[in-house]
């Protein structure tokens, strides 16, 4: 989980002032040994990674279906104009960025709460801190097989505890219908990575100095007004970072889909689509275009969120 | 302080993408052994165990054939093996294949062609039905192991109380009716899947339809769908959707969902594949259990039944085509078949596989007549390498079955058309 590492190190670094270090032949040594010890590894990954990537974008340019190799014919732009122009993909973008919105949106809130109290609990510290992250070490198919098994008409639970609410009754079929159905998904989904978000709101949490948040009690200042003044704005570095990484992680969302409802009840994401496009349908052609789709709007978003939280990257990782 | 820490925390992902590296590449390494030279790998669909039998059975001293188990699912069978067969991967000699799927591999070249002497043989062995699906631009080009098909299974009590006379053929518009007034319920499958694509193939083939033509044009074959037979299938599943006949969860049914409201009260009719009797053998209903030719769509037209089973066929690449074929050979031999329809159910794909005593003590011998007549009636699916697109693309226009009207065949055609021209996405 390089991610994860990455992450943990913004945040560790992400709140230290901006201090513009001076060139001293030291640091110019240094940097340059910095950049031969990660040399093999930028090497590694343009093997492993941008080599498919072009590949993924000449192959997007043809209609070329891997069981018919004969047929293999340039069409320049068309596969993009087919899907651009498709409903079921703007069908499925859709899903995408509801189901990306509200789990990250509760994920942000839940997380924030188990931050809260991974960071100010006094007795049982290391257990209450393992339970929390529990989930978070359970891989995802085996939680999406959990939920399901709960959510399932047959032998799951939640129709029979929840029996009270008044829209759910003994013979809800939570995958017989749309909204149900991206219920449980999502529902899967947060449990599942609620941990990571509140793992890395800790670490933000941990940086907020204690003498800042005393002065402020001090000032006379509510519990409510130091959350929001002085708690939350100098964690802004560390949020992003939670927000930036669980939605990129959001959009891409495949599993759970696959294992609860393979996609019917209209309940596709962008990745299943282009999943059934290349490994079921064979579609080369069509479902590299919609990989290359899928790669420029997790880059939009990507900028969105960096703009949206005025952090500066560079100077969060304190390198000026 | 501070410089020297940042210093060891830089160092670190230098060293470990070095061991990660070496670790790939011993991983590379360590993957490239294959299978010993006297072994045959036989890719089976999962069954109770009679294709391992029958592999142990055909094992010489020249070689031994091993099984391995393809996922349960034969969408997934085709992904799997199709990734493999495409990047050219000798470890598969032998293959399991169904029908839909036969004739793209057979197109992509994934295929070894069957020796002459073979094909003779299976020719001369085999019956009608088995044949037209195990062949593709006029080629066998798998073995038929063994042939399913559908029939109608009723109940007795229930026809007699409906007053139904079921030695004559019956249409889809009697049982609907007669299910529909005295309370009984007819099962079909029509749920989102490949079982769907296959009732409505054979309601069009019953009214004297096709669903494509020129299928050796690939993807320019001319979709036929919209036609007054497409109208007449589609008048069927309309028909039953909206009667009391159909069943409550009908939109999701496939063919174990309609094994057990079969044996409740209202119990009555159902179209299904031969495994059918060996499920009820031994329980209260297999005395109640009636079978009958597959219903007509129209009533002067005859019943053209689905048809389904499992071709035997040799990886192009395999390095072991000779022996292969040897192995083929003893496989697809009608003992064989017969055994392997007595332990696991699955029809004989010849006339001489039905008669193997082990198939005949145990099956009523009208049942078994009945089974090679609806073979050799069935339409099997059009055999076109783009069938797994063309199969979508009518799941997805003729669901749900209570959406199905007058002008789902001409939506149907107009979408199938788009998608194999790669204008809409599937």
């Amino acid at each position: 989980m390089s991610t994860d590492a990455a992450a943990a190190d913004a945040v560790r670094t992400a709140d230290s002032p901006a201090k513009r270090p001076h060139k001293s032949d030291r640091a110019v040594a240094e940097n340059r040994l910095g950049m031969k010890l990660v040399a093999p590894a930028v090497i590694l990954m343009l093997l492993v990674t941008a080599w498919p990537m072009l590949q993924a974008l000449y192959l997007s340019l043809f209609r070329y279906r891997l069981t018919q190799p004969d047929d293999r014919e340039a069409v320049g732009l068309q596969n993009y104009l087919t899907v651009l122009g498709d409903s079921l993909f703007w069908k499925d973008l859709w899903n995408t960025v509801l189901i990306m919105i509200v789990t990250v949106a509760v994920e942000l809130v839940i997380g924030f709460a188990f931050a809260m109290v991974m960071h100010r609990i006094v007795f049982g510290r290391g257990v209450m801190r393992t339970s929390i992250l529990i989930p978070y070490g359970i891989i995802t198919v085996v939680s999406a097989f959990a939920w399901q098994f709960a959510f399932s008409l047959n032998n799951g639970f939640v129709n029979a505890w929840f029996s009270w609410l008044p829209w759910i009754d003994s013979d809800t079929n939570w995958f017989g219908d749309h909204w149900h159905s991206m219920f449980a998904i999502m529902a899967s989904e947060i449990w599942k990575t609620t941990p990571f978000m509140s793992l890395l709101l800790l670490a933000g949490l941990a940086q907020v100095s204690e003498d800042m948040i005393e002065a402020a009690k001090v000032d006379g200042a509510t519990w409510w007004q130091r959350l929001w003044k002085v708690i939350l704005p100098n964690m802004r570095s560390a949020i992003m970072v939670a927000v930036l990484f669980r939605a990129l992680d959001a959009f891409r969302i495949f599993d759970n889909i696959y294992v609860m409802t393979r996609g019917a009840q209209d309940t596709e994401s962008m990745s299943f689509l282009t999943y059934r496009q290349v490994i079921e349908q064979f579609q080369l052609g069509m479902g590299s275009a919609l990989s290359v789709l899928l790669f420029l709007m997790v880059l939009i978003l990507a900028t969105l969120i960096v703009k949206l939280f005025r952090v500066n990257l560079a100077q969060a990782r304190g390198e000026g | 302080m501070r410089e020297r820490a940042q210093r060891r925390r830089r160092r670190r992902p230098a060293a470990a993408s070095l061991i990660l590296a070496a670790a790939a590449a011993s991983g590379v390494l360590a993957a490239c052994s294959g299978p010993a030279s006297d072994e045959l790998v036989w890719y089976i669909n999962p069954d109770t165990g009679g294709q391992a039998a029958i592999a142990k059975r055909c094992s010489t001293d020249e070689y031994t054939i091993k099984v391995q188990e393809l996922p349960q699912a034969a969408d997934q069978q085709r992904i799997q093996l199709a990734r493999r067969l495409a990047a050219g991967d000798p470890a598969i000699d032998l293959m399991s294949l169904d029908p839909p799927f036969t004739a793209e591999f057979a197109d992509a070249g994934y295929l070894a062609d069957l020796p002459e002497d073979l094909v003779t043989k299976l020719r001369a062995q085999s019956l009608k039905g088995s044949v037209t699906a195990a062949t593709w631009n006029g080629k066998l080009v798998v073995a038929p192991f063994w042939t399913n098909t559908q029939i109608l299974w009723y109940r007795k009590s229930f026809a007699k109380k409906a007053g139904l006379n079921m030695t004559k053929p019956v249409t889809w518009d009697q049982i609907i009716q007669a299910a529909d007034k005295n309370g009984g319920r007819v099962g079909v499958q029509a749920n989102k899947y490949e079982g769907y694509a296959i009732w409505i193939n054979a309601l069009i083939a019953g009214a004297g339809g096709t669903l494509l033509t020129n299928a050796e044009k690939g993807a320019d074959a001319t979709i036929t769908i919209d036609s007054p037979a497409g109208k007449a299938a589609a008048k069927v599943i309309q028909t039953l959707a909206h009667s009391k006949a159909a069943q409550p969860d009908l939109s999701v049914s496939q063919e174990g969902q309609v094994l057990a409201p079969f044996q409740s009260d209202r119990g009555a009719f159902q179209v299904n594949w031969t495994f059918v009797y060996g499920t009820y053998a031994g329980s209260p209903t297999a005395k109640d259990l009636g079978w009958a030719m597959y219903p007509r769509t129209e009533a002067d037209k005859p019943a053209r039944p689905p048809l389904g089973g499992i071709g035997i066929g040799v990886n192009s690449h395999s390095e072991k085509v000779g022996k292969a074929m040897k192995a083929v050979a003893c496989i697809t031999s009608p003992e064989n078949q017969g055994i392997y329809a007595s332990t696991d159910g699955n029809m004989p794909a010849s006339a001489e596989g039905y008669k193997q005593p082990e198939l005949t003590k145990k099956y009523p011998a009208d049942l078994l007549a009945l089974f090679q007549e609806s073979v050799n009636a069935a339409a099997p699916r059009p055999a076109t390498p783009y069938w797994s697109d063309v199969s979508s693309a009518i799941q997805s226009s003729w669901h749900p079955p209570s959406a199905v009207n007058e002008g789902t065949p001409a939506k149907s055609q107009k979408f199938i058309e788009d998608v194999l021209q790669g204008r809409r996405l599937l």
